[in-house]
């Protein structure tokens, strides 16, 4: 479990300092993989920066299992770094070393034996796929197979927590993939507490349980993502859930009733609206949305307006069901908001 | 016209102040090593950013590097006879010019050798970090060990200028390739004699580049432009 509470960092800049973190306070629960995303320089890579113990806070505690990191210093600080597994923003891999030789980087500090060491690097080598490259040469891997390699560096000495810099930035779809599916395996069958830092929504969509959304050194939202995703307004709402944006006012006049509804974690998304409409004999149509999938769970954000005496009962109906419903203005006077 | 050294007294002269030069270029490039190496890490880890900043140690160290190689090495060469006499017994011979040579050759290798390490990524030394490595695992595993093809070449650099150095030697009676080109060619204006150290000098030169280039090259594991 990682905790940080109230992390401020600055640093000199041309014009005055700049601060990277200004308060930030966020918890990781053991065995979940925490999201941080937000705009270039918004203060992400500093954050995994100083709970990976490269930069020092100006004020704040960091705690990963209870222990405090900021005032550690000498053997307890390195004994505190095994316990934290990095994967840095920029390609790190040693180019002189293979990919075994890089992956064995960590338990050489730990001072495993030779023997168990092989071992160890072997098992790493195949949790993340690739065990024919062991000694294959960093720059004779692609951008998505060195990254797999960094991974399994940063997991060889079996650290609590893992900490990734946007370790699919520069890959394509297919290879963000495969690495976001060794994420995934980190947390569920290792139990490692992850925190990825992306700006790539789709990270999040896959492999997140949290998010922690940051601006100019502050964390603007912060919880899980399922909670936020039916929370009307958030951030991870709107960047997660298909677009609602682009259904033109027009479509909506005539109708009796328009409303979002969001829906998270039905079996059956397409069976409720057209059961809600027979029930309560009203007409029912489509204006927008879809359906998509956040790691497992399928949510839904449909655009829906409808017609009839009975459209308001129809509407707390799919509510009572557990949809979100927020009712949107009709071209009809008189509709609430 | 002055009759010219025959062929045969020329190969002589060339074989016996061919193994001087060997010699002397050999031992101090050893010395030159040991010496350079530790220093050329010191400079880069006490630098500002680096493993263990200490500005201190890095000023002195600067300086004393920087005044070690803008001496002259004729210079160097006749104010370290004390010195060279206790360590060696004698300030002549070729022995004795090792001395100075390794003196001189020492803060050129460890600039040499800071320039090495600093080529090596910042993320490559932070992810190193990360690991709890301690600092002598991080120098000796990763520091070392990357810029390992530059430190070869380094030290090839360093021998050529060893080579350079030595031709000096004759100063103190250390013989050599130089001292034979300055006594017969520009002593006696003997052409033949200047011209075939010329050459041998420049083969001898050519070759440490060569084999050096090979080995820098051999060990180096990234992908390399093909042109
Ligand atoms: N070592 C540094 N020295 C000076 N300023 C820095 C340093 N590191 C970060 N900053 C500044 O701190 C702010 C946050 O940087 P940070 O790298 O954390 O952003 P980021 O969210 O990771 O951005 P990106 O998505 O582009 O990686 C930026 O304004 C950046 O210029
Ligand atoms: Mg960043």
């Amino acid at each position: 479990m990682i905790t940080v509470e109230n992390l401020t960092k600055s640093f000199p800049g041309r014009g005055g300092e700049v601060r990277a973190l200004d308060g930030v306070s966020l918890e990781v629960p053991a065995g979940t993989i925490l999201g941080v995303v937000g705009t270039s320089g918004a203060g992400k890579s500093t954050l995994a920066r100083c709970i990976a113990l490269l930069e020092r806070p100006d004020a704040g505690s960091i705690r990963v299992d209870g222990t405090d990191l900021v005032s550690l210093s000498g053997a307890a600080l390195r004994a505190a770094r095994r316990q934290i597994g990095v994967v840095p923003q920029t390609d790190s891999l040693l180019r002189q070393r293979t990919a075994a030789g890089n992956i064995a980087l960590p338990l050489e500090a730990a001072k495993v034996p030779g023997p168990q060491r092989k071992q160890r690097v072997s098992e790493l080598l195949e949790l993340v796929g690739l065990s024919d490259k062991a000694s294959t040469f960093p720059d004779q891997l692609s951008g998505g197979q060195r990254q797999r390699v960094a991974i399994a560096r940063a997991l060889a000495a079996s650290p609590s927590v893992l900490l990734a810099d946007e370790p699919t930035s520069a890959l394509d779809p297919e290879t963000t993939g495969s690495v976001l599916t060794v994420l995934d395996r980190v947390r569920s069958e290792l139990g490692v507490t992850v925190l990825v830092v992306t700006h790539d929504m789709a990270v999040v969509r896959r492999i997140c349980d949290d998010i922690a959304v940051l601006e100019h050194g502050r964390v603007v939202e912060n919880g899980k993502v399922l909670d936020l995703i039916s929370a009307p307004g958030s951030r991870t709402a709107s960047a997660l859930l298909p677009e609602l944006d682009q259904i033109s006012q027009q479509h909506s006049a005539g109708y009796d009733r328009v409303a979002d509804i969001v829906l998270v974690g039905f079996a059956a998304i397409g069976a409720l609206l057209p059961e809600a409409a027979s029930r309560h004999g009203v007409e029912l149509s489509l204006l927008g949305g879809g359906m998509t999938r956040l790691n497992d769970t399928p949510v839904a954000r449909f655009r829906i307006a409808l017609s009839g005496e009975r459209a308001d009962a129809a509407l707390k109906w799919i509510g009572e069901r557990g949809a979100v419903v927020r009712h949107k203005p009709t071209l009809v006077a008189g509709t609430a908001a | 016209m002055r009759t010219e050294t025959p062929w045969s007294t020329v190969f002589e002269l060339l074989a016996e102040t061919g193994w001087e030069t060997l010699y002397m270029v050999a031992l101090s490039a050893v010395f030159a090593f040991i010496g350079g190496l530790p220093l050329g890490v010191l400079l880069h880890v006490t630098a500002p950013g680096g493993l263990r900043p200490q500005v201190f140690t890095h000023r002195v160290l600067n300086f004393v590097v920087d005044v070690g190689r803008s001496l002259p090495f004729v210079i160097l060469l006749i104010a370290l006879l004390p010195v060279t006499r206790s360590i060696v017994g004698t300030t002549l011979g070729s022995t004795a010019a090792v001395v100075p040579l390794t003196v001189g050759a020492i803060p050129f290798l460890a600039r040499l050798v800071e320039g090495a390490l600093r080529e090596v990524d910042t993320s490559v030394v932070e992810a190193a970090i990360t690991t709890g490595a301690t600092k002598p695992h991080i120098v000796r595993g990763v520091l070392l060990r990357e810029a390992a093809p530059a430190l070869v070449a380094g030290i090839g650099v360093t021998v050529i200028a060893l080579i350079g150095y030595s031709a000096m030697a004759g100063v103190v009676g250390g013989g050599g390739l130089g001292d034979l080109a300055i006594r017969y060619g520009y002593q006696r204006f003997d052409t033949r004699v200047l011209i075939s150290t010329v050459v041998v000098l420049g083969v001898f030169a050519r070759l440490v580049q060569f084999l050096f280039d090979l080995g820098a090259r051999g060990i180096d594991r990234r992908r390399r432009v093909t042109a």
